[in-house]
């Protein structure tokens, strides 16, 4: 252990802890536009300098760790104007309109402007070069906006093992991008949009739906019905001042139909359908594999993170067959509004507009893919945000803190607790295993509170072995069969465990893969700023969420029994496969 | 070390340059010696724009994808290195230096007069393809300066007036290290 003196107070750290780490822990605020938890500091940004006495210079908290007898000041006159200065470069080439930035209310260097007391602009220099980059569905990148802290370039190369963005160039011309300044599409981006979650400013936000929803909810005749990702319910209150954690299901219900959207839905319903055809899938996977002696269909991975998919599209072709064919709730919510519930209320797909609440950007890519349109048209038509629904609602004036708890509208809102959990890591693993497990062995799934507890959690590779005992017998072959699965979140996780598949073969039968850390509470599109504490609370809510379910297990909800009755017959039918069904292909940029 | 720019004969037989694919093929050959060496991959760069004479995008590419690392990551390795160019170079590469003593000493003149000659900018090639221009920032000989790097020869006191003598003496191979000489 070190002892030191930050600001007069004596504190005991750890060796190895960082300046700023110790001061964070004795509540002492250092700004910083560069520091991302959980990675090696960056050393960028020069704004979290700090007086050391008997050091020649100020020295960035960040990246200098404690030494023994230490005395340092974060806000001496000397710190806090140096700070100032650093802050005064900053904003001396960046690109100022903060009233039009999608980041006016959340911009950090705006903030710290303030903080600082920054009340004029005393340099005068050239700007940053605007180049805007709209290439891709899911993201827009602005240069003019940059800072270049790296954030975006420590997140995509570090955690997601993407590396679409690197600084390029020199001193005053680098620009922070894909490679030879190129557009993103250029490059094998996956748009997860993590990029975005951490950018300080708004130099990468994602591609702007607000304005078409608008639109089309102001279309008369057309009906525009709203699907809500699980993990929306878990985070969208921080956008109006809630704690992170909070469960926002019935006003965020209540706000939609105040925005006027004809159907308030749930990707939950979908959710629920997922897992009986993925369900199925995995089952007829080990039936072939187990009685058939079928080679190459096990592991099975999940597919319901867009982001994912684009990953193993450009960077592992070769696990593509192992790839579940269902499409993501969001497309299969999609597909079944535009056909089942269309011609339920006499409508034509033209005549309705889907339109999704995603905690992702990269579903924005997925749309729009030209796969996705099993109803004829586009089954998906606009994605938003959580940050944008909340956009909505301020710009609606509907004061959401005040609004009653309302119920989603059936039948294509009833979903049960096994939906709610696909919003984190683990949890379209344990939705499945709940119904898989007792399908075939008529019992409930062995965990208390259902929870496969090995796999719950944030640590980025999980696995976990189920014993299958005491089978009905028309699955005979899986008695005595111990179920493998493995689950990752955050690509860079997925990088290591598939290299490790690719060499050493998998004692895996199923994996679920999640893009973003945490799941889909971690998303792209989610509120900032998403910190492993953050991550913990929404996680905390969707299990709540539920526990709180009278119906936990996909298969119990009678809107999807009801489906299959009408429409689609059984799990897996020619029916579900033309709408609920995909392929996936290899691809380059 | 790579070998030097004057020495790179794209094809053993003729003068044809190499082919984009071409380059691509032997990127490969380059990758196998340096990927599992600590730091190797500016080496492999280097050895690549000394065979090619610079580094096209797929070059970039092929390397980046030999070495497992993402093509962002080495094109701004590329970038940020003014040694390194994207676009094919002349036979000969002139780096006026515009370092602080150089500068004040009169080397934008310098650069001037050699813009005037060559009919070029910063970073262009003369259509012949006998001369790139390009600017430097310090080579480490400030108390000769102005100075200008012609390849791998440091010219020292380098006056406008007579750019058009330093360039035929160049280009006739008359010995490289007269201006030096002569200071």
């Amino acid at each position: 252990m070190i002892n030191l003196t930050i600001n007069g107070k004596p504190l005991t750290v750890p060796e190895g802890t960082t300046i700023l780490e110790a001061a964070r822990s004795a509540g002492i605020a250092i700004p910083t536009l560069c520091y991302l938890e959980g990675r090696p500091p960056l050393g960028a940004c020069r704004v979290c300098l700090v007086e050391v006495e008997g050091a020649r210079t100020l020295m960035a908290s960040c990246s200098t760790p404690v030494a023994e007898n230490m005395i340092v000041r974060t806000h001496s006159a000397r710190a806090r104007a140096a700070r100032r200065r650093v802050v005064e470069l900053l904003l001396s080439e960046h690109d100022g309109n903060c009233p039009t930035c999608d980041r006016n209310r959340t911009c950090e260097l705006r903030a710290l402007a303030d903080s600082l007391g920054i009340e004029r602009l005393p340099f005068e220099g050239s700007k940053a070069r605007r180049r805007v980059d709209s290439s891709t569905p899911a993201l827009v990148r602005d240069n003019a906006k940059c800072i270049k802290c790296r954030r975006c370039v420590a997140v995509c190369s570090e955690v997601q093992s993407v590396g679409a963005l690197f600084p390029q160039n020199r001193g005053f011309d680098t620009l922070i991008g894909p490679a030879f300044t190129q557009d993103l599409e250029g490059v094998a981006c996956v748009q997860c949009g993590q990029c975005a979650a951490v950018c300080p400013v708004g130099a990468i936000v994602e591609k702007s739906h607000v304005e078409a929803v608008w639109k089309a909810l102001e279309t008369p005749g057309q009906v525009v019905v709203i699907q809500t990702a699980p993990a929306i319910r878990a985070s969208l209150g921080e956008e109006f001042g809630l704690p992170p954690g909070s469960r926002v299901t019935g006003k965020m219900t209540a706000a939609l139909r105040r925005l006027g959207f004809h159907g308030v839905f749930d990707t939950n319903f979908t959710a629920d359908l997922t897992i009986l055809e993925e369900g199925t899938e995995l089952l007829g996977r080990l039936r072939r594999t187990l009685v058939d002696g079928a080679k190459g269909l096990l592991p099975m991975f999940t597919s319901c993170s867009p982001g994912w998919i684009n990953f193993a599209e450009y960077y592992y072709p070769q696990f593509l067959p192992n790839i579940s064919t269902c499409k993501s709730p969001q497309q299969m919510f999609g597909a079944i509004a535009k056909t089942y519930w269309a011609s339920k209320i006499g409508k034509s797909p033209q005549q309705i507009t889907v339109v999704s609440v995603m905690p992702c950007t990269a579903k924005k890519f997925e749309a729009q893919r030209p796969e996705m349109t099993a109803s004829g048209v586009p089954d998906v038509d606009f994605v938003l945000t959580t940050r944008e629904l909340a956009r909505m609602i301020r710009e609606s004036g509907v004061d959401f803190l005040s609004l009653p708890e309302e119920e989603m509208d059936v039948p294509l809102g009833i979903s049960s607790g096994a939906a709610d959990i696909f919003a984190n890591t683990g949890g379209v693993m344990e939705a499945a295993l709940r119904t898989v497990y007792e399908i075939v062995t008529g019992r409930e799934l062995p965990f208390e509170k259902l929870h496969v507890t090995p796999i719950v959690g944030l640590a980025g590779i999980k696995e976990a072995s189920l014993s299958i005992r005491n089978v009905k017998p028309e699955w005979s072959f899986l008695e005595g069969v111990e179920l493998k699965i493995a689950v990752s979140h955050g690509l860079g996780n997925t990088r290591r465990l598939l290299e490790h598949l690719k060499n050493n073969g998998s004692p895996y039968h199923f994996i679920e893969i999640m893009t973003c850390p945490g799941g889909c509470i971690g998303g792209g599109g989610q509120p900032r700023f998403t910190n492993d504490e953050v991550r913990t609370r929404r996680i905390a809510a969707i299990y709540a969420e539920d526990e709180g379910k009278p119906i936990r297990k996909s298969h119990e909800n009678p809107a999807v029994q009801q489906i299959y009755r009408e429409y689609l017959g059984k799990p897996n039918s020619e029916t579900a496969h033309r709408l609920l069904h995909t392929h996936y292909h290899p691809k380059q940029p | 070390m790579p070998k030097s720019l004057d020495s790179f004969a794209p094809c053993a037989c003729c003068d044809r340059p190499l082919t984009e694919e071409e380059m691509v093929t032997r990127c490969h050959e380059i990758v196998q010696e340096y990927k599992d060496k600590p730091g190797g991959l500016i080496p492999a760069l280097q050895m690549a724009q000394s065979l090619f004479g610079y580094l096209p995008k797929p070059v970039v590419k092929a390397i980046a994808d030999g070495f497992g690392k993402s093509y962002s990551e080495v094109s701004g390795v590329v970038s940020f290195y003014s040694f390194f160019s994207t676009r094919p170079r002349g036979k000969f590469l002139i780096r006026v230096c515009l370092g602080t003593a150089c500068y004040v000493r009169g080397g934008k003149d310098v650069l001037e007069a050699l813009k005037k000659k060559l009919g070029v900018e910063v970073g262009e090639t003369t259509p012949d393809r006998n001369f790139t221009l390009d600017v430097g920032r310090c080579f480490g000989a400030c108390g000769m300066a102005p100075v200008v790097m012609i390849n791998d020869t440091v010219h020292q006191r380098v006056k406008p007036g007579r750019i058009g003598e330093l360039l035929t003496r160049v280009l006739t191979g008359e010995n490289p290290t007269a201006e030096r000489e002569r200071a």
